[in-house]
């Protein structure tokens, strides 16, 4: 038997044993436990505002963490702040490359940054002295396009590319300080743990992945899913995971248990997943698809308990409010929805 | 000509035509399509195509990319919904003078697909519906806009070799042929609508140097097109011209064809060969789009990958996993004990600000009095407490009150540390060692020895992560010790029972007074301000 071969069944022996361990610890169900709790009831949302604006799709929207504010990035090379209160646009800024994929809000509200196509992630300085935004700086070194980016703090940020990487970068230097290399395809999402220690990553090779920050390695893989997944978040208590896949599922996976908890799914929907967020107890998955409309989960039961619609194309971004009070929707439509 | 589906095997109607189409100019009779009058006349006279019923669905199932799945799904339907005996009725219509072949109605189609994908719900039916219909799998027969209707209203099913999952992105020299052959057929039913027209003059204007090869291309699909028989006819055209409502929508239409950028260069036919509806060979070059990026491949495993995953595996092995039933327990536990903080499920009060336009409800939490459901989340965690200012601040004077501040002071220093620009790190490691850890530091605090030996070391190469280990033990000692005196103490259960309703003026200046009071009585000279080089 070849060197090859010999690692290769030894792999498989080992993976075969995490499987059998995890099964191990299955005592129960999450639908099984969580039979006994009230049912939370239809969910119906309203949309209390529109925000237009953007001549193009878009493909990206995060909210601020400290006011009602949000940046959204658009086909039409714009990233737009937005006072979702007002409607108002606080900025317009143009982009050198009109084919932004993503978008992130810097918690401290003093920075935003994109990327795309053009490989880089650039950082906006909102609050700079002369009021002008201006490009700060930009990180040049991925290899393929810039899936997703999310601040840390003004010194750090985290991205995810279709390189199959996701890098740690100091903003200030514009360097990398940490590649996370593991994932079989594209990176196409990624978020970061409320104690900001972890981040989680999902690819187009069906996996998430679960990274610790400080030591720049891989620490769980989740998988399970039949196709890309497009989305992903951390539930609120930072113990679990939710994936959003081009299968049309999303899945709830636990760190702790190491393992899948529960699928979201229903014969009647087809397309696949583009984003999703949590409400802020984690009872309600918000959930955008390719048909056009949000889909509203209850997290523990697995029951759809309510449905968005009313955007034009495919949602493409999704976001709840720090506070929790509004859930943000942006589409193919070129227009963002603020409901609750 | 597109090779005709095999699909819809023409029914061999025997009956006599009431009206032989003449080649020629022909008089408005022949506008039956158009007018469609469901009440009238209507014979249904049973069609049914001829083939077996496996899914026709002509995605290769080893197809994982995203468009496929669903074109996989919804064939895997269309295949179904056309089932001679599970499927629906698919009749001729007999109509005014002409007969509608093979058709069925918006109706029929909605009830189907409620009984046969057991949808309760005929607004997700429709949704569904609307779905295959966007994609083009079946199409209304006189409008060009491609929904489904829950009425009386004829569809035709598209022939297979239309389907969206051949990828066919056809170049305009298709539509301009495809345009142009419209106007030679001179049938009132053929001609143009406006947008079309428009789009043809801008064509003619675009391929002004090669219109006469159009032309002649347009006029050979003529051609062929009257070699056939006229019922068979009637369907193609108008599976002909669905499909390009699928690749050139009316305009205020959602192009369904349109891919998320991202997974284009995944697609199976990467190097887009483009294949022409018509038969015409490739001709120039390929156009160069944005998205022509090299195609990236990840490394199929080597050996060291192998062995890379190997060590990773053991140590997934050596983890311990919690029980499904413990986790699910704490999922739950949290979930309900922050439902009545999540404004999507229990109505905030005074009232939600998107829904009421009052804003009292972001005034107060950024007030400097807490509600006493703020305060009571406090209670919750100590991340909890720590994660809201005022909570923060309570916390510490708690704290200073016990003459135990030094460690919540080390634990925010160290927060800041890590938000630090990195010129400034190094610098300020060794400020917070002599605050807090030095010998004779002025906040001395209580580390075991091997935290202190760890992070000592750490601090000869300082970086944003020197005091990590320390961080956490701190924490775990608040957590354990500090907090869970806090939160018996006076001051933090004055404050949670101290607002039942909200107070009059005097009443809250006086709660408040007392408050500060009580704190300040513990305050000694011990100060708040972060770091302090003791002389």
């Amino acid at each position: 038997m070849g060197e090859m071969e010999q690692l290769r069944k030894e792999a498989e022996s080992l993976k075969d044993q995490i499987t059998a361990a995890r099964k191990a610890v299955q005592d129960t169900t999450l639908q099984e436990a969580a039979a006994g709790i009230t049912v939370v009831g239809r969910v119906q949302l309203k949309t209390r505002k529109t925000l237009r604006g953007h001549l193009a799709k878009i493909y990206a929207m995060h909210w601020a963490v400290d006011a009602n504010l949000c940046v959204s990035a658009s086909q039409d090379g714009k990233l737009i702040v937005w006072d979702t209160i007002t409607t108002n646009k606080v900025n317009a800024i143009p982009l050198k490359s009109s084919w932004v994929m993503t978008c992130a809000y810097a918690p401290s509200g003093n920075l935003v940054a994109c990327g795309g196509l053009d490989n880089m992630c650039s950082i906006y300085n909102l609050k700079g002295k002369d009021g002008n935004v201006k490009v700060m700086r930009e990180l040049a070194a991925h290899t393929g396009y810039l899936s997703c980016c999310r601040f840390l703090s003004d010194s750090e940020i985290i991205t995810s590319s279709g390189d199959c990487t996701c890098v740690l970068w100091d903003i200030e230097t514009g360097t990398q300080k940490t590649v996370f290399a593991g994932h079989q395809g594209d990176c196409m999402s990624l978020a970061v743990s409320p104690d900001f220690k972890f981040f989680i990553s999902g690819a187009c090779d069906f996996t998430a992945k679960l990274w610790d920050i400080r030591e720049g390695v891989c620490r769980q893989t989740f998988g399970g899913h039949e196709s890309d997944i497009n989305a992903i978040g951390f539930f609120p208590n930072g113990n679990a995971v939710i994936t959003g896949s081009d299968d049309a599922t999303c899945k709830l996976y636990d760190l702790r248990a190491d393992q899948e908890l529960i699928t979201y799914q229903d014969s009647s929907i087809m397309c696949g997943v583009t984003s999703l967020a949590p409400s802020l107890s984690g009872r309600l998955i918000l959930a955008g698809y390719d048909d056009f409309n949000v889909n509203i989960w209850d997290s523990l039961k697995s029951e759809r308990v309510g449905v968005l619609a009313g955007h034009d194309n495919r949602v493409s971004c999704i976001g709840v409010s720090a506070d929790g009070m509004a859930c943000c929707t942006g589409s193919w439509d070129s227009f963002l929805k603020i409901w609750n | 000509m597109a090779e005709a589906p095999q699909q819809q095997q023409l029914q061999q109607q025997k009956e006599e035509e009431e009206e032989e189409q003449q080649p020629g100019p022909v008089e408005a009779r022949d506008s039956s399509e158009g007018s469609e009058e469901p009440k009238e006349d209507v014979q249904a006279t049973p069609t049914r195509p001829l083939l077996s019923m496996r899914s026709m669905s002509i995605v290769d199932p080893d197809d994982d990319s995203p468009n496929m799945i669903v074109y996989r799904k919804i064939e895997d339907i269309v295949t179904r919904i056309q089932d001679e005996t599970e499927g629906v009725p698919i009749r001729t219509v007999k109509s005014f003078m002409t007969k509608i072949p093979s058709v069925v109605t918006g109706a029929d189609i909605v009830q189907w697909l409620m009984k046969n994908l057991s949808i309760e719900d005929q607004a997700e039916a429709m949704h569904i519906g609307g779905l295959i219909a966007a994609q083009g799998y079946f199409f209304p027969i006189s409008d060009h806009v491609l929904s489904l209707k829950d009425d009386g209203t004829f569809y035709r099913f598209q022939a297979p070799y239309f389907w969206p999952s051949h990828c066919w992105e056809p170049e305009n020299t298709d539509y301009a042929i495809y345009l142009c052959k419209r106007t030679m057929q001179n049938k009132t039913r053929l001609e143009l609508a406006d947008y079309e027209a428009e789009n043809l003059a801008r064509l003619q204007r675009a391929f002004a140097r090669k219109w006469e090869f159009i032309y002649m291309q347009a006029e050979a699909q003529v051609k062929i097109d009257r070699k056939k028989d006229k019922t068979e006819r009637k369907i193609l055209d108008s599976q002909e011209r669905a499909f390009w409502d699928v690749h050139r929508p009316v305009p205020g239409c959602v192009n369904t064809t349109e891919m998320d950028i991202r997974k284009c260069r995944r697609l199976k036919n990467p190097q887009r060969v483009k294949k022409s509806v018509y038969g015409l060979t490739e001709e120039g070059t390929q156009s160069q789009s944005p998205i022509h990026t090299p195609s990236h491949h990840c490394r199929k495993g080597t050996k060291e990958d192998v062995e890379k995953e190997i060590l990773f595996l053991n140590t997934q092995l050596d983890r311990h996993c919690m029980k499904m039933s413990k986790v699910a327990e704490s999922l739950i536990t949290y979930t309900e004990q922050y439902m009545e903080y999540d404004p999507f499920l229990t109505a905030p009060e005074p009232s939600n600000p998107w829904t009421s336009d009052d804003p009292s409800l972001w005034d107060l939490e950024a007030s400097k009095e807490p509600s006493q459901q703020r305060v009571k989340k406090w209670g919750f965690s100590l991340e909890e407490a720590l994660k809201d200012p005022a909570g923060q601040e309570l916390f510490l004077k708690f704290l200073e009150s016990e003459f135990s501040s030094e460690n919540l002071r080390f634990w925010l220093a160290v927060q800041d540390l890590k938000r630090m620009p990195q010129q400034e790190v190094a610098q300020r490691a060794q400020e917070i060692w002599a605050e807090f850890l030095a010998e004779g530091a002025p906040s001395s605090i209580n580390l075991d020895s091997h935290s202190y030996e760890r992070t000592s070391q750490n601090l000869k190469d300082p970086g944003r992560y020197s005091y990590e280990d320390a961080q956490d033990h701190i924490y775990k000692l608040m957590k354990s010790d500090s907090y869970t005196r806090f939160l018996r103490s006076n001051v933090y259960q004055d404050l949670l029972m101290a607002r039942k309703k909200p107070e009059t003026e005097q009443g809250r200046r006086t709660s408040l007074e007392k408050f500060t009071r009580s704190v300040g009585k513990s305050l000694t000279g011990k100060r708040l301000t972060g770091l302090m080089q003791s002389s």
